[in-house]
């Protein structure tokens, strides 16, 4: 199991993917939108979506969760 | 004079032009957002106004509430600063129709330089040169490629109504331009509410230099010399400095020229800027307008001793320039640094609580500064931060009080991009001038 933090603080602008998807490594799992910048977020190991903790629109801090994925 | 102004902005920009209204005597009225509340810009003001949620779409570019508050202040003008409102022809059309002076040029000149394409063809018809490309959009990626094969890569894949760095990409291969084209025209869409695209030809070895101008009701159209603005970092600028050091003094002239000219064939009014990128060989080329005051305007009114935001107030309240062409010249260098709130390495923003400022202080440095200690920068706006202006005798001079400067300028609690902008000010490079728009790129990005 793998936890997917954010790096920076920041709003959620996309949800890319949806919990049960299989995904890659370094595939785009959300994308973040902080300071006129967006910053998407990849997953550092492949495996299944199994739970997304944000919703397009919510505003993560650096270091929360954004998905477990295994 | 304006008995009371509006300023439909936040941060350093409200600060600044708050300053100016009020050794003129001008009643000031800000504006913020629920994210601003703490901001020193809503205690300066003689008055503050919430307009809404953090978003700016929410409050700042809220068009109806700004507008509300300023007729429920009576506020006789407004100065919409850069960014957010400054360049949107229905609020300045709007506050026109309530009988509210819009502190900047008419409707008419925001919409001519509003779109690139436009804009392109104002200026080649005005006979100022422009950078070869497409004279039309483009539809879509195949018609990129098309003529992107015909000029050869690299090329410029540009949004006819893009700003601040955003929708514009070089691109080297087909493979990149399909790419390129859909997300630049998505991102396109998404900012500004236009995915057009065209192309440029890639200006080789290009410096980024602009002319301010100042224009009046009157037909009356002068120039402040200009500005060189290379170093950048995802197309935004990084370091500015006036006068340029690329240009020889032919050069200098022709552009300023060039900029009247262009001004004129819009019937410009009040402060605008011309930016043009400039090769080596001292060939010049219109990049595009910015009809506002601009972020680097400092270092210009450093050099003259004009006040810009004084201008551009007389001018709006129908004024004659008081200032004659014959009136101005260069005196002495001045750099400008913007202090970011982001990673120096990655750019990535860096938003959090600023746990303690320390700034230089110096007869030569000047501050426009938007936060304070103990003061939480969000991630909802631009990460400009603060602005160091430092100025010298030459060029040199200004280079190793810029570099003084920056080892006494402590920001705590969040990263900034000091290091940067260390490195760029001791680096041979810069010193020399060698201020490629790809200075970052070539000379401090490639050595870590």
């Amino acid at each position: 199991m793998n936890q997917l933090v954010a790096n920076m603080a920041g709003n959620v602008w996309k949800v890319v993917v949806s919990e049960g998807d299989q995904v890659n490594s370094g595939d785009d799992i959300v994308i973040l939108e902080s300071m006129k910048m967006e910053i998407p977020i990849a997953a550092e190991a492949g495996g299944s979506i199994k739970e997304l903790k944000v919703n397009e629109g919510d505003f993560v801090n650096e270091g929360d969760v954004i998905a477990i994925i295994e | 004079m304006f008995k009371s102004v509006l300023i439909a902005n936040r941060g350093e920009i409200a600060r600044r032009i708050i300053k100016t209204c009020k050794r003129l005597n001008i009643r000031t009225i800000a504006v913020y957002s629920e994210a601003d509340q703490d901001s020193p810009h809503v205690h300066e003001a003689d008055e503050a106004h919430l307009i809404g949620p953090p978003r700016v779409s929410d409050s700042y570019l809220n068009v109806d509430k700004v507008i509300e508050v300023a007729k429920e202040t009576k506020a006789e003008a407004i100065h919409p600063g850069y960014g957010l409102l400054s360049e949107n022809t229905d609020f300045s059309k709007r506050i026109q129709d309530e009988g509210i002076t819009f502190i900047g040029p008419d409707p008419y000149a925001i919409e001519q330089m509003g779109s690139k394409l436009t804009a392109r063809k104002t200026m080649d018809q005005a006979g100022v040169p422009i950078i070869p490309g497409t004279q039309d959009a483009i539809a879509n990626a195949e018609e990129a490629i098309d003529y992107a094969n015909k000029i050869g890569y690299p090329v410029m894949l540009k949004a006819s109504h893009g700003g601040g760095g955003i929708g514009m990409q070089i691109v080297n291969s087909d493979e990149e331009l399909t790419k390129a084209f859909e997300s630049n025209a998505r991102r396109a869409e998404q900012f500004f509410g236009n995915g057009t695209m065209f192309i440029e030809k890639v200006i080789e070895h290009a410096h980024h230099v602009e002319i301010q101008l100042l224009a009046d009701h009157h037909g009356n159209v002068i120039h402040l010399f200009d500005r060189e603005c290379s170093v950048q970092r995802r197309h935004q600028k990084v370091i500015e400095e006036a006068p340029s050091p690329l240009l020889t003094e032919e050069t200098r002239e022709r552009m300023a020229d060039a900029a009247i000219k262009a001004a004129k064939a819009i019937d410009y009014k009040n402060a605008g800027t011309i930016e043009f990128l400039v090769d080596e060989d001292q060939n010049f080329y219109f990049l595009e307008m910015n009809t506002r005051l601009q972020v680097e305007h400092p270092v210009t009114e450093k050099i003259t001793g004009v006040d810009l935001v004084e201008q551009q107030l007389n001018v709006a309240y129908g004024k004659v320039l008081s200032i004659k062409q014959e009136d101005l010249m260069i005196n002495g260098h001045s750099i400008e640094a913007r202090i970011y709130a982001e990673d120096p390495k990655t750019f990535f923003p860096s938003p959090g609580t600023i746990t303690d400022l320390k700034l230089p202080e110096g007869d030569h440095i000047r501050h426009d500064v938007a936060v304070k200690a103990n003061y939480q920068v969000t991630p909802y706006y631009d990460p400009m931060i603060a602005k160091l202006i430092v100025t010298g005798d030459t060029r040199l001079d200004a280079i190793e009080k810029m570099k003084d400067a920056l080892d006494g300028y402590h920001v705590e609690g969040i990263k900034t991009n000091i290091p940067l902008l260390k490195d760029v000010v001791v680096s041979e490079a810069f010193k020399e001038g060698h201020t490629r728009t790809s200075f970052i790129q070539d000379h401090i990005l490639i050595n870590q």
